[in-house]
């Protein structure tokens, strides 16, 4: 190398995207305009369960350039692929409607006019059936409306020596809590769309996305297509947290199927109201924790009992289970556990991903549960944390042995210590003199990466390029949705190859173009795939220096030296594939073993007021430390950790999904609140690295832990305030109100 | 009917029923799709543009009441290859994610500088609760505002 | 196509409202816009905003006098509100976001007559008064009576908001004003409270208190003012104040909050306002 360059690792780098998203230039999904290109909508059911007998077209209305296309027109197998595929496209006439919003048909007109006027003209004739909501119901099979049991998915798994009610028992002290967490909409900025068109018989998509191989399968499927038959292109993406993960696999179908009956290009841009109606949310859940502990303070038993509602359909609630089956323990020692999930059919529009994956709801009842594990002791929360966290060496409940990269200890002395430093101005509570304060603190953990063995499953494959100007290009179908993959990919490859971080290109996520990395979601987008990334650039980096070193070229810069080679030889491209760790080892059938490759640490130090004259609460204060591994770029992960931080307040305080007769109440913004500049509070965010070995320079996820543990901590701050329980999430003024004034269930004081 | 517009300092004349939303004008006849629509009820923010100075909802405006008046959307800010300072704060700390809530905030950023520019924290977050941002948790937007305020046209 | 209709005048906007009762009246048009969605079949717009009978803050003899197109911006930054009608200023302030002050005006808020305007509640509290016009002539309509139902007025269809009047308050009254909403900023109101008092000699002489998100429409706290009104002002009243609150109002459940949640905030509020009263008067 003729220069060495300062390497941009753990430096803050702006965003190699930034530019033409502060100038406007960045072209979404809706910027983009095709000639000839129809506009469609989708017709959906209204009505959570019943017979979709037929469609009815206003006669007066002129349907001469509108096209409908209904379950009939689809050439294949009418199902969205997923996991379990038992979701259809559309419901076909004569099919049963399993929740409210579920696509019946689709229209399109050459303007947005007329397909909105068009929308108006038509109806769908149905049969009611009674419906079910109530996972309890769903369990005592009141109606059965999936399999012989409404059970989507069971999983259960025990450790230890003892018989689960045996080692409660032998505990001094058994804590039994009852949780309940509510949905949540990921409400990205950029409301979910598509355009689609064939070209002959292939199939174009390109969307707002976060999985363009998810959406290639689906496609793939619907119409008996070979792999080079679809094109799936990831356009700018305006957000997507989980809730562009599987969904647009089924607004593609509908996009592609309408594009073929009309045979021009097709744009499908939901509107605010049918995104929120129609789209999938975080489980809803149940959970009773049973929690033994003894008089010296440690826990000698857990028992957990999880109950998710996972509405009409499988979609990802298998995987979404597991995750949370998996982190139901908490970040603990224990040696007898029993942790039995279920995920529950119910007549809800199926629920899905969004970051943290079953992982938020499972905090919330440990982290709630340890809280009051520490008061019935009488010590504080962080002793009791540190006699029982998970230190290096020690073994979690599936048996895995940690070996390297836990920083349980380190970032709960993080928030400590931050929390001795003076704070940030603190907002005024309202013009009130009449407020309570609390303290409360989360300590917890979210594994990196895939649960299990999904990693070694997929085989997730990119790779990386010289070309012959002298630039390198990443090809992966990771997709920046916000979160700076493009970005800390460029860093990774720039580093590796010692060049210049202008020099990295990112190419598209276009499946034409890349392999399948898999998809962007898990936490894996920078441990995994950017581990990738660095093998590709490293076998790249080593092919063009033995070029150099036989010609006269081994003081060259590497960006030189590719064109050379690119003249001789083309572009130079290395594949990798990845490698499962033989070290880890995982048994689906007893959920045991090395769930994730490895954890991060967290903790979340919060104090609150409470004004007791509305029962608004203010957060005065907000620390969080959370362990990445290794801070590619500081900034970056600091934009996780704030952004997840206030998703998790804002699921905690003031977001409130509400399901009237299975649909959600409204459809509107203003009526499904998110934290505005004002209601965030000013964040302390501290970076703590416990490099992991196999991650690029050490590093783990950040995308999602951050979002698991604050409504806990919320929870006990509350708790610690008011002198009532806290157990529910989320926790509106109203329910504040209900508890201060002693109204409803009587809450232990803790 | 004929519809006289000045945005982004050109004179524009569009065929257009008076209740057309601006916000449509603007991305579809004029091709400026800088402007963007998150949710159509003038809650998110990200259809912001400058009236007079002034941020509103495009999403909420008739084009008729756009008449006579000056109109800037985000592609106004630039000035040829330079980035206004707002915008080179928001680069520089991280202020944008995913971008979409990014023209929007810009806008009311640059206006600020104008108009209050010994904004403090406090003051930025309320002047900016029309726009909603689901990536960033607000931190290193009002970071970035705080820093473009404080370093007025020389910013980083 | 719709008609677009831009008087230059009162007297032309009466016209045309009179000529053009298919007409929609758009001032900033932020409801507007809101509730006729994207639909470009609307037979005619008449367009009031900026018009400069309608805009504008003056003082005259009876009080202060604000033009129906005023924006919630305007009135935030008018130096008569600041001065002698601050609970107006904190109320407009609060209302959305700085885009929707920039657009909504004070007689669209009057007009809509929504149970949630955050205006009105404050509108009662300072006994303002609404001028309206029409070819028939004017009329002046005091705004307590101005609201006959859930988003009804005793407009007559061919009537415009022209402004309204508000009595100014000597420095020695206590005004109070408090939103809570479904979040800290740009909020849809769950419960308002705007209040008016003053006490001579230690006794109430004055009090008026607007209470809106509560009931199908703005509504005086009449019992509780009466509760207070030529008293004597002390600790106890606080608490009696919201026992009376508790009892009389009659709020519903609804999609962004309870009956029992609004009563105990209105409650609270109201023993707030009396306590801040006494405190003041001291």
């Amino acid at each position: 190398m003729s220069q060495s360059l300062r390497s941009s690792i753990g430096q803050v780098t702006p965003r190699v995207d930034g530019i033409s998203q502060v100038c406007g230039a960045a072209k979404y999904v809706d910027d983009y305009h095709m000639e000839g290109m129809f506009y469609g909508r989708t017709v959906r059911s209204q009505i959570p369960h019943g017979v979709f007998e037929s469609l009815e077209l206003d006669d007066a209305f002129d349907w001469s350039d509108v096209y409908v296309a209904t379950a009939d027109d689809l050439p294949g197998p009418n199902h969205v692929a997923l996991i379990c595929d038992d979701q259809p496209a559309l419901v076909p006439i004569g099919g049963t409607i399993k929740h409210f919003a579920e696509p019946l048909a689709v229209i399109a007109a050459p303007t947005q006019e007329k397909v909105e006027a068009a929308f108006l003209h038509l109806s769908a004739k149905v049969t009611e059936l009674i419906p079910l909501f109530d996972p309890q119901d769903s369990l005592s099979k009141k109606i059965v409306i999936h399999g012989e049991d409404n059970i989507l998915k069971e999983i259960q798994f025990a450790r230890g020596e003892q018989d689960i009610e045996q080692a409660l028992a032998a505990c001094d002290l058994v804590i039994t809590g009852d949780y309940q967490t509510g949905a949540q909409e990921q409400m990205y900025i950029e409301p979910q769309g598509v355009v689609a068109w064939w070209q002959h018989e292939t199939c174009f998509v390109l969307g707002s996305m976060q999985c363009p191989y998810f959406v290639h399968r689906a496609l793939k499927e619907l119409y008996g297509l070979d792999d080079d038959q679809v094109v799936v292109k990831q356009a700018v993406t305006g957000g997507g947290f989980g809730g562009k993960e599987e969904y647009p696999s089924i607004l593609a179908c509908h996009a592609t199927l309408m594009a073929r009956k009309v045979g021009h290009p097709v744009k499908m841009i939901y509107d605010r109201s049918e995104d929120i109606l129609a789209t999938t949310k975080r489980h809803p859940a149940q959970i009773r924790h049973r929690l033994g502990i003894m008089a010296d303070g440690t826990i000698g038993a857990m028992d957990v009992d999880l109950l998710f509602d996972g509405g009409a359909y499988t979609t990802l609630s298998p995987s979404v289970l597991s995750r949370a089956v998996i982190h139901a323990c908490g970040p603990y020692r224990c040696p007898t556990v029993n942790v039995r999930g279920r995920v529950v059919a119910t007549n809800h529009p199926p629920h899905g991903a969004f970051r943290g994956f079953g992982a938020p709801q499972c905090t919330f009842a440990y982290a709630r549960q340890m809280q009051k594990a520490a008061h019935k002791l009488e010590i504080e929360p962080e002793e009791f944390h540190r006699r029982n966290m998970l230190r290096v060496g020690d073994v979690t409940v599936t048996g895995q042995k940690l070996k390297e990269s836990v920083a349980s200890e380190k970032v709960l002395d993080a928030v400590l210590q931050q929390a001795r430093e003076p704070r940030p101005q603190v907002p005024s509570v309202g013009n009130s003199s009449n407020v309570a304060r609390g303290q409360g603190l989360c300590f917890y953990f979210q594994g990196s990466g895939f649960s299990g063995n999904r990693e070694s499953v997929i085989k997730a494959r990119l790779s990386v390029a010289a070309m012959a100007d002298g630039t390198f290009e990443v090809r992966s179908a990771a997709t920046d949705i916000g979160q700076g993959a493009q970005t800390i990919f460029a860093q990774l490859a720039a580093t590796e190859l010692g060049v210049q971080l202008s020099s990295i290109v990112i190419c598209n996520a276009d499946s034409s173009r890349v392999p399948d990395s898999g998809p962007t979601v898990a936490s894996r987008t920078c441990m995994t795939v950017g581990a990738l990334v660095q093998q590709a650039a490293q076998k790249v980096r080593e092919e063009l220096q033995r070029f150099a070193a036989e010609r006269p070229l081994e003081n060259s810069g590497l960006s030189d030296i590719a064109q050379v080679y690119c003249v001789e030889h083309g572009e130079l491209e290395h594949f990798v594939t990845f490698e499962p760790d033989p070290k880890l080892n995982w048994d689906a059938a007893t959920f045991s073993g090395d769930a994730y490759p490895c954890y991060g640490w967290a903790a979340c130090l919060t104090e609150i007021a409470v004004d007791l004259d509305t029962y608004e609460v203010t957060v005065e204060r907000l620390i969080h430390a959370i362990d990445v591994g290794q801070a590619i770029n500081p900034m970056i992960v600091k934009g996780q950790i704030e952004g997840a931080t206030l998703q998790a307040l804002g699921w905690a305080l003031c977001e409130n999904v509400v399901y009237q007769n299975g649909q959600i109440a409204s459809g509107r913004l203003a009526d499904n609140v998110i934290p505005t500049f004002v209601d965030a509070p000013e964040m302390e965010t501290l970076i703590v690295e416990e490099p992991y070995s196999s991650g690029p320079h050490g590093a783990k996820g950040v995308g999602e832990i951050p979002i698991d543990g604050p409504a806990a901590a919320i929870a006990n701050a509350l708790t610690d305030a008011l002198h009532r329980s806290f157990d529910e999430v989320p926790m509106l003024p109203e329910r504040i109100a209900e508890l201060v004034n002693q109204v409803g269930r009587q809450g232990d004081r803790t | 009917m004929k519809i006289e517009l000045t945005v982004n300092n050109q004179v524009h004349t569009v065929e257009a029923n008076p209740v057309s939303r601006l916000l449509d004008v603007l991305r579809v006849e004029l091709g400026l799709t800088g402007t963007k629509e998150g949710c159509g009820e003038g809650e998110c923010g990200s259809c912001t543009v400058l009236m007079d100075g002034q941020p509103v909802n495009s999403c909420l405006l008739p084009v008729a009441q756009a008449m006579n008046r000056d109109v800037r959307t985000i592609e106004s800010l630039k000035d040829n290859h330079r980035l206004h300072p707002v915008q080179d704060a928001l680069l520089q700390f991280g202020g944008g994610q995913c971008g979409i809530c990014t023209p929007g905030i810009s806008l009311i950023a640059a206006s600020l500088m104008e108009s209050e520019p010994d904004a403090s924290r406090e003051r930025i977050r309320t002047l900016l609760a029309g726009n909603l941002c689901r990536c960033t948790g607000y931190q290193s937007i009002v970071d970035a505002i705080e820093s473009a305020l404080q370093h007025g046209e020389s910013a980083s | 196509m719709t008609i677009y209709l831009r008087p230059t005048s009162l007297a032309e906007a009466i016209k045309m409202r009179a000529d053009h009762p298919d007409a929609t009246i758009f001032a900033g048009g932020t409801d507007v816009m809101n509730r006729v969605g994207q639909e470009t079949s609307l037979a005619g717009m008449l367009d009031l905003f900026a018009l400069d009978s309608f805009v504008g803050v003056s003082r005259h003899e009876h009080g202060i006098q604000i033009g129906a197109a005023t924006t919630f911006y305007q009135i935030v930054r008018d130096p008569l509100v600041n001065t002698h009608l601050p609970i107006l200023r904190d109320a407009a302030s609060q209302i959305g976001a700085l885009q929707i002050q920039n657009r909504g005006t004070i007689g669209g808020n009057i007009g809509n007559a929504s149970p949630l305007g955050d205006l009105l509640p404050v509108l009662l509290a300072l006994d303002a008064q609404v001028s309206l016009a029409s070819t028939r002539g004017e009329r002046q309509v005091p705004y307590c009576e101005f609201c006959t139902g859930y988003r009804r007025t005793v407009m007559e269809p061919d009537e415009l908001i022209v402004s309204v009047s508000i009595p100014i308050l000597s420095d020695r009254t206590f005004q109070y004003w408090r939103k809570v909403g479904t979040r800290k900023a740009q909020a849809t109101s769950k419960v308002m409270l705007a209040g008016v008092g003053e006490t001579t000699c230690n006794r109430v002489t004055l009090v008026r208190l607007g209470i809106g998100a509560v009931a199908d429409r703005p509504i005086q706290l009449t019992d509780v003012e009466q509760l207070l009104l030529s008293k004597e002002l002390d600790h106890s009243q606080v608490e009696q104040a919201r026992t009376l609150t508790l009892r009389s109002l009659n709020p519903i459940d609804d999609l962004r909050s309870t009956a029992d949640y609004r009563r105990w905030v209105a409650a609270n509020l109201v023993a707030a306002f009396v306590q801040q009263l006494y405190d003041f008067s001291r």
